[in-house]
Formats: structure tokens, sequence, C-alpha cells
């Protein structure tokens, strides 16, 4: 039991009822309460994963995607050989592969990284006295 | 019996017990439902990936595209650069998200995303379909394999796949045929590199090399011009998104641990994919060489020819052992596809159809049993027609249904329940239209029998522009429940957010 003497005090008025200090103050809970706040970084997240897979799709058009209208503009690269073959045989049969898993590599390494940076601005804003 | 026969059965019956055998080593833990379904999601990347592909290299892969590159030339390389480029655009767009979606199928999947009775229906429909298109010619091409190499009945070889798949996914479910699976794709890609390293190696047989008929510049021309431009672009638009919408495709996204083993086992996928790709074409190309003749293109005679071509340049005994090997491979493949799309199949009727009368794990195995002997008595039904051209037109049709419901579901928030329906009933008629058309024979000469054998090009389109329009129209008061399956679908795991709100049918995790 505190025994505070009694001690004049000069009243305030309180201005602000002291339920407003409850203010959501972690990403992942605006989120979860789906306020336009939340929205933001979610739909952040969302474009960046999408414009990263465009990206790559746009990629995969050109090289890959452009082949067909090569072969039928550029018949001559049918006279090509190399290593015994010619070139459309080599570029089809083993020379698109290479290709597809540079290109799903390369994403991958960016996929997760757009996910880090996710993760880490909820991070930051859900414990701000402890940094890692 | 003659040698040949003798050496064909004995490995057929070895592959038959070693996916048996695989399936028995995990059958003691399949208990429960997400077990059945999705292997209770505790498999890491390698595994995984070896069993997608071990499960997608069906037959068309196996013995298919070296018949196509026998009789049609350069034409046919595109199939193994489709098939593995679908994996890239699935890395892209679609194996993170399905995975963190928490469904365990392609119904599931639309249920979750537009919360609509109606768009469950539909996509279970394509399922169905897709899936059947693509049994069947496992079924046909495993009967003729069998008939070619030993003599036997047609319907020996479809049944034997039939029954070995069977047993495999009603005993054990998915986790089962993962380990079969996986051990399938080392299988089908050692039974390749084998006969092929003697074939290099090893050419004593009688046959004589016709340099000539690899010098055909017509054969030589990986794009025939005019027509077959638009042909060229409309199966590479089939394979690129076609690989997304394949049922048996999709269930093995929800047996990855989180999103990010979902993305790494693709990258696997298409390396795996790529090793196996380089053979086919180089074994079309030495059947080229050394048969004494070009078989008819479309007909089982292509594919029969790659698997008796170790016997015209070998000769002897050992040609007949590399001629069970290559038989071994192929029935490894008829086994794994057919196994994973009976599956599959039974997921979606053992959910819609059978699951309101029955417990989750009973109605899988009935429904796994009816799936089975259904594709049985279809392939039977069907010898008649020209099914060899079922898979590609599969492609098309998955392309033109699903594909357009994952892509716009997952990254589209505007995608309303009657869009999807519309989009998927639209592309889907008018793909199935062609694949029946092609089926029976009746395709038109000239510039719209192309289209019809290639319909990918303009059906896709379609169905795109119908669900986006559709749902414009239909577009209300954005469903609460969608920002939330934007959360679900596209946040890390490493995040704990609400996810809650769909469970799949039968989920116990």
């Amino acid at each position: 039991m505190s025994a505070e003497p009694p001690r004049r005090v000069s009243r305030v008025t309180v201005t602000a009822p002291p339920t407003h200090r409850r203010r959501r103050t972690t990403i992942t809970s605006e989120i979860d309460a789906q306020t336009q706040l939340g929205e933001v970084y979610v739909r952040s997240l969302v474009r960046a994963q999408l414009r990263l897979a465009l990206v790559v799709c746009a990629v995969l058009g050109v090289t890959v995607g452009l082949l067909p209208v090569l072969f039928v503009v550029a018949p001559a690269l049918g006279e090509v050989h190399l290593l015994g073959v010619t070139l459309p045989w080599l570029v089809l049969g083993a020379g698109c592969y290479p290709v597809l898993i540079a290109l799903a590599a390369w994403y991958v390494r960016r996929a997760e990284r757009n996910e880090r940076a996710f993760v880490e601005l909820l991070g930051a804003h859900h414990a701000p006295g402890r940094q890692p | 019996m003659s040698t040949r026969a003798l050496a064909t059965v004995v490995a057929v019956v070895l592959v038959v017990a070693l996916t048996l055998g695989a399936g028995a080593l995990s059958l003691r833990r399949a208990r429960t439902p997400s077990e059945y379904y999705v292997a209770s999601r505790a498999i890491s990347p390698a595994t995984n990936a070896a069993a997608v592909s071990g499960e997608y290299l069906s037959a068309a892969s196996f013995l298919g595209i070296a018949g196509l590159v026998l009789s049609r030339g350069a034409t046919s390389l595109w199939y193994p650069v489709g098939w593995t480029a679908g994996y890239l655009l699935l890395l892209l767009f679609v194996a993170a998200p399905l995975r963190r979606s928490r469904a365990y199928t392609l119904p599931d999947f639309a249920e979750l995303r537009l919360g609509s009775q109606a768009a469950r229906t539909t996509a279970s429909t394509m399922v169905v379909v897709v899936a059947l298109l693509y049994l069947v010619p496992q079924f046909r091409e495993a009967g003729l394999t069998l008939r070619i190499l030993t003599g036997a009945p047609t319907w020996v070889g479809a049944a034997v796949v039939a029954a070995v798949a069977l047993v495999n996914v009603t005993v054990g479910g998915m986790r089962s045929i993962t380990l079969a699976q996986a051990l399938q794709y080392w299988l089908k890609l050692a039974a390749l590199c084998l006969p092929l390293a003697f074939l290099l190696v090893h050419r004593t047989g009688g046959s004589q090399v016709v340099v000539e008929r690899l010098r055909d510049p017509h054969w030589l021309e990986p794009v025939h011009g005019g027509q077959g431009l638009y042909a060229t672009y409309s199966l590479v638009v089939a394979l690129f998104l076609g690989t997304m919408g394949l049922p048996h495709v999709a269930v093995r996204f929800y047996t990855n641990r989180d999103g990010r083993a979902a993305r790494r086992t693709t990258v696997v996928v298409l390396v795996l994919l790529s090793v196996f790709y380089v053979l086919p074409p180089v074994y079309g190309a030495l059947a080229r060489a050394y048969l004494p003749e070009t078989p008819t293109p479309g007909t089982g005679a292509a594919d029969a020819a790659i698997l008796t071509l170790p016997g015209h340049v070998v000769g002897a005994t050992l040609g007949d052992v590399l001629v069970a090997v290559l038989a071994a491979g192929a029935f490894a493949a008829f086994l794994s596809t057919s196994s994973g799309l009976v599956l599959s199949i039974a997921g979606v009727v053992g959910q819609d159809v059978i699951g309101r009368r029955l417990p989750t794990v009973p109605a899988f195995q009935v429904a796994g049993v009816l799936v089975a002997a259904g594709a049985l008595a279809l392939t039977l039904l069907t010898s008649g027609l020209a099914v060899a051209q079922a898979v590609e037109l599969a492609f098309a049709v998955a392309a033109s249904t699903l594909c357009p419901l994952l892509l716009l579901g997952i990254w589209w928030r505007g995608l309303t329940s009657p869009g999807a329906v519309a989009g998927m009933t639209v592309g889907g008629v008018l793909s199935t239209a062609a694949v029946l058309t092609v089926t029976t024979g009746a395709v038109p000469r000239g510039g719209l029998g192309v289209v019809v054998t290639q319909p990918a090009l303009l059906t896709v389109p379609v169905a795109f522009a119908t669900m986006v329009v559709v749902s414009l129209l239909t577009r209300g008061a954005p469903p609460p429940h969608v920002a939330r399956i934007m959360v679900r679908l596209h946040t890390p795991e490493a995040v704990a957010l609400d996810r809650e709100g769909f469970r799949a049918r039968g989920a116990d995790d």
C-alpha cells in the first residue's frame, strides 16, 4: 500500500479519451484488419511480383518466343552447321533449355528478394526496439 | 516365345514390381485425407521435383517425340521445348501462390477464390475432361507397346497399367505414388540413356545408314511457312500455357512444404526435364537414319519404330535386351502418368460426387476404382479413333480453361464467379469441339483444318477475353474475402497473418 501524502495537483482537462492510444501500430495488424494502409502493403508486394513475372515472361517471348518468326524470316540459318547439326536443330534440341533454366533461376532469386523485403518491412514495424 | 517377347515381359514385370514396391514402402503411413491427397505436404524439393518430372514425362514424351521427329522432322522439336517452357510459366505465375492457397485440387482453388459452387463444378468438369484426354492415350499406348513387342492383345497392356495405377492410388494415395514417381524419373532417364549409348557406339546391325534421308530439307525445316507459322505458334501457346492447367501437375504443387519450396521444386523440375528432353530427338534422328522406311505420322507405327530401333541397329540378343530396356522405360512412363491422372480425377470425383455420401478416404478409394475402370472402358470403346493427338489437344483444352482461371484468379482481384464460369465454358466448348473433330477424323481441308488441329491460338484469347468481359459486366462491390485471399496467395509464410477463411474438403491441417 502506498501512502502517498495528499498533494495539491492542478487539475488539467483530459482532451482525448485514453482509448485513442490503442492505435494499430503493426502492419500485420493493418493487413489483418483489411485497412487501406494494409491493402497498400499487400498490393505493393503483388504488383512487384507480377511486374517481375511479366519481365521474365517478356524475355522468354523475345528469345524462345521469336524463334518461329526468325526461322521463317531467315531460312539461311538452316544452312549453318554447328557440331555437325544445323543451327535450328541445335537451338531447339538443346540450346533453349539453358535459357529456360537461367530465366527460372533469375526469377526465383528476385522473387525471394521481393518477399524478404516485404518480411523486413513488416518486421521492422513489428518490433521497433529489437533490430536484428 | 521369342527372346524379345520374354525380355520385354521380364522388364515390364520388374517395372510394375518396382512401382508397387515403392508404394508399399510408404504404405503404412497414408492414413489421413491430407496424406492421400497431398502426402501431408512433407516432401523435399529434390524428391518432389523428381516426382513431378516422373509424373509429367508420359508416353508422348518417351516415345511420341522420337516418333514425331522420325516421321515429321524438326517441326516436332517444339514439343519438348514447349513442355519444358510450360514449367517456366507455371513458376512465374502459379507455383508459389497455388501452394499458398492451401487447396488440394483445382476445383478447391476455384471455390476458395470465387466462393461459388458453380465455379467449383465447372472447374471439376474441366479437370475430368483434360485428365481423361490425357489418360486414354496412356492406356492405348501401353496396349500397343505390349502388342508390338510380345504379341499380346491390346487390352492386356492397358489393363496392366490401369490395375497398377489403381492399386497405387487407392491403397497409398499421394504419399505412396510420390516415391514411385521419383524413382520412375530416373528409370526413364536410364532407359533412354543406356540403349542410346549402345546405338552410338556399338553399331553392328545389318542396317545401312541412309544419310540422304537426314538431308531432306522439308524434314530439317523447323517451321513450314504460311499456315505452318500459325500452327507453330498455336502449338507453342497450348504447350506453354497448358502445363499449368494440367490437373495432375497442379496437385503436385500442393505437396511442397511452402511457397518458397514450390518455386525451388519448379527450378529443379526444369533442370530434370531439360536433361531428359535432349534425348528423344536423338532417337528420332537415329531412327530416320537406320530404319528401312519412314512410318506415317500420327499412327502408332512411328512410336513402335522407336521401340524396335535397337533391334535394327544392334541386332541379336543384345538388341532384344535393349528393346526390353526401352519397353521398361515406356512402361514407367505409362504407369507414372496414369497414376497421377487417376489420382487427380479420383480427387475431384471423390470430393465432389461421392464425398457427400462417404467419409473422405473411402470416397477417394471408391472414386479411384470408378475412374480407372471408366477410363479403361473408354480406351477400349474408342479404339477406332485417332487418339494419338489427344495429349497435345489436352494441353489446348487446359490452356483454354484452367489456365485463365489460375492466372486471372491469382493476379486479378476483379475476376468474378460468373466471369470464370463463362470463360471456362466458352474455352472448354470451343477446344473440346476441336478435340472431337480431330479424334473422329472429320478435320476439314485447308486453313480451317489447321485451326481445328491447333486451336489454342484462337481459343485461349477468347477464353481470357470472355472471363475478363463477363467479370467486368458482373462486377459488384468487391467481396470482402478477396482481399484476404490475396494476402494468403501472395504473402510469404514467414509473416504471421490471418489466412483463414477456407479449408479444403476433408482437410485436417
